[in-house]
């Protein structure tokens, strides 16, 4: 019996038009992602990865194509986004934040409560409930942003360099609390993010992007065992190889678009 | 830095400690310059008043107007004038500002109605209300209502504006959550719009505070038998320079009261600044 894919993008096509200049961000993308996958999208700035996210988080309409994300469960919102570190509202306490999709979808008064207290205790944000986000550094901002979309339930999270910002301990941490989570609701993740190593981390699967057009242009399998740890990432000769593999196609690709500028 | 705390074996919370004592010394000594300010000028009108190097019977010193002051209020003369003065401020400011917000919301939060609403409100902000004020007194007689329209209307612009630049300015990634969380219209004004417009349109409400004690005073030197403007104009041209002096000193001190009032309402409002 063949499994149905959880997130089936066909054909997707994305052009922005300007006067002076038109740009093709995705040229058409096909893909599908299955039930429980951890899928990261790598590529260079500007390769229109964000772009495609925004699309499947409902913000921008495909010029050409569609996409389907598969709901299983009645009453869940398909999608929820982590956004980048500003994502979090500075207006809403840490707890409101958290709450803040729950609230909106309406849900009973004790249920929004439950499934808050579980993802702030989950995230170390109990003791920071009722702090505004101004008094937060920037990992325990993220801790929200990522509360606030497991939260919610959705039936695929998708992120968008939620640790960008962030310095390369904090990075670590998060990204392992992140993985912690995420293997306890099995969701269908699609990261996106410009960090090697973070993908190698933290993927089943890395899809890389060309830019302009932006086209998948490598698919690499990660099948090393879960827990990794970014020293297992450095010592693993497999993962090595693979580093430099994706570097190298990435370089290739930061060479010609900057050819092609000139 | 380093080499000397290590060396001299200071605990390093001893040392951060005299810092925090000495910014907290700082502030005081800020809190202090504050005060002294106004005390100071006061004094140095007293003392240039008495010894006559500003003439006494233009700049009456800050005691003897004072003093004309405790009379003033003896004899109920003025209370009634501030009493008015208060209760058309109060009311126009309060017939500015609701509208202002409302509208303000609405050109914020609706492209249409912004763009059809922007060419009225910017050309009819550059005339001053006080130049329309032989037409508002015609429209609404020289009683109170006349002195509240004009005040509304001069409180207006600023409120208007500053509220619509408040919902534009809100950063637009807090525009994609609400979105992406599936926030509905209610919602999202309550959630969003309303609290991310609010600090620029408290701005806003802090200028046409300000404003309104501006008007107040001029709309009543015309047309008004009472207030702290009608005050003032009798006064002059009654020559009683420190019954003058009196309605000067109490509009601006009910300016810096009212200023403090919506500061302290400011930070009540958006402790998450």
């Amino acid at each position: 019996m063949e499994k149905k894919a959880k997130i089936e993008i066909n054909n997707l096509t994305k052009a922005f038009y300007k006067k002076q200049s038109s740009v093709t961000a995705l040229d058409d993308i096909s893909l599908s992602i299955e039930e429980g996958e951890f899928v990261c999208i790598v590529g260079p700035s500007g390769c229109g990865k964000t772009t495609l996210l925004r699309i499947l988080a409902g913000l921008e309409q495909p010029s050409i194509g569609d996409f389907e994300i598969r709901s299983v469960q009645e009453g869940r919102p398909l999608q929820s986004m982590v956004f980048q570190e500003r994502g979090v509202i500075p207006w809403l306490t840490v707890k409101e934040n958290v709450a803040f999709g729950l609230k909106m979808r309406k849900l009973p008064k004790n249920v929004i409560q439950e499934r808050t207290d579980y993802y702030l205790k989950k995230t170390g944000l109990d003791r920071f409930a009722h702090l505004y986000p101004k008094e937060l550094s920037g990992g325990m901002k993220q801790r929200v942003s990522i509360a606030r979309a497991f939260a919610n339930d959705p039936e695929i999270l998708l992120m968008d360099e939620p640790f960008a910002a962030l310095d390369e301990q904090n990075k670590f941490i998060l990204q392992e609390e992140l993985l912690s989570i995420w293997s306890e609701t099995k969701k269908t993740v699609l990261f996106i993010t410009h960090s090697i190593d973070e993908a190698l981390l933290l993927s089943d699967r890395i899809l890389l992007m060309s830019a302009q057009p932006g086209k998948i242009i490598q698919q690499v399998k990660i099948d090393t065992p879960r827990p990794r740890t970014i020293e297992d990432i450095r010592k693993d000769p497999i993962l090595a190889e693979q580093f430099v593999d994706i570097w190298n196609h990435l370089q290739d690709e930061v060479q010609q678009s900057r050819k092609e500028n000139r | 830095m380093n080499k000397e705390k290590a060396t001299v074996g200071h605990d390093p919370f001893e040392i951060e400690q005299r810092e925090w004592k000495q910014r907290q010394s700082r502030e005081r000594y800020k809190q202090l310059l504050t005060i002294a300010s106004p005390i100071f000028i006061l004094l140095l009108w007293e003392v240039l008043s008495r010894t006559g190097i500003m003439d006494i019977r233009f700049f009456p010193p800050p005691s003897a107007i004072l003093g004309t002051f405790w009379k003033m209020i003896a004899s109920g003369a003025i209370a009634d004038h501030i009493g008015v003065s208060l209760y058309r401020i109060f009311l126009g400011f309060l017939a500015g500002v609701i509208p202002g917000v409302i509208i303000g919301l609405l050109m914020g939060l609706y492209s249409p109605i912004r763009h059809f609403v922007q060419p009225l409100v910017m050309a009819l902000m550059p005339i001053p209300t006080l130049a329309l004020l032989p037409i508002i007194i015609i429209l609404f007689g020289i009683g109170d209502l006349s002195k509240v329209v004009t005040i509304a209307g001069s409180v207006f612009f600023p409120v208007v504006i500053n509220t619509a630049a408040g919902v534009l300015n809100i950063d637009r990634i807090y525009l994609d959550v609400a979105d992406n969380y599936g926030a509905g219209k209610l919602q999202f004004f309550f959630k969003i719009a309303l609290p991310g417009a609010l600090p620029v349109m408290l701005e806003g409400i802090q200028m046409g505070q300000a404003i309104a004690l501006l008007t107040i005073v001029a709309a009543e030197m015309m047309g008004a038998t009472s207030g702290i403007g009608y005050l003032i104009w009798t006064s002059y041209k009654a020559f009683l320079l420190k019954e003058m002096f009196v309605g000067l000193i109490l509009i601006s001190f009910f300016g810096y009261l009212f200023s403090l009032m919506l500061r302290g309402l400011q930070k009540k409002l958006l402790p998450w600044r």
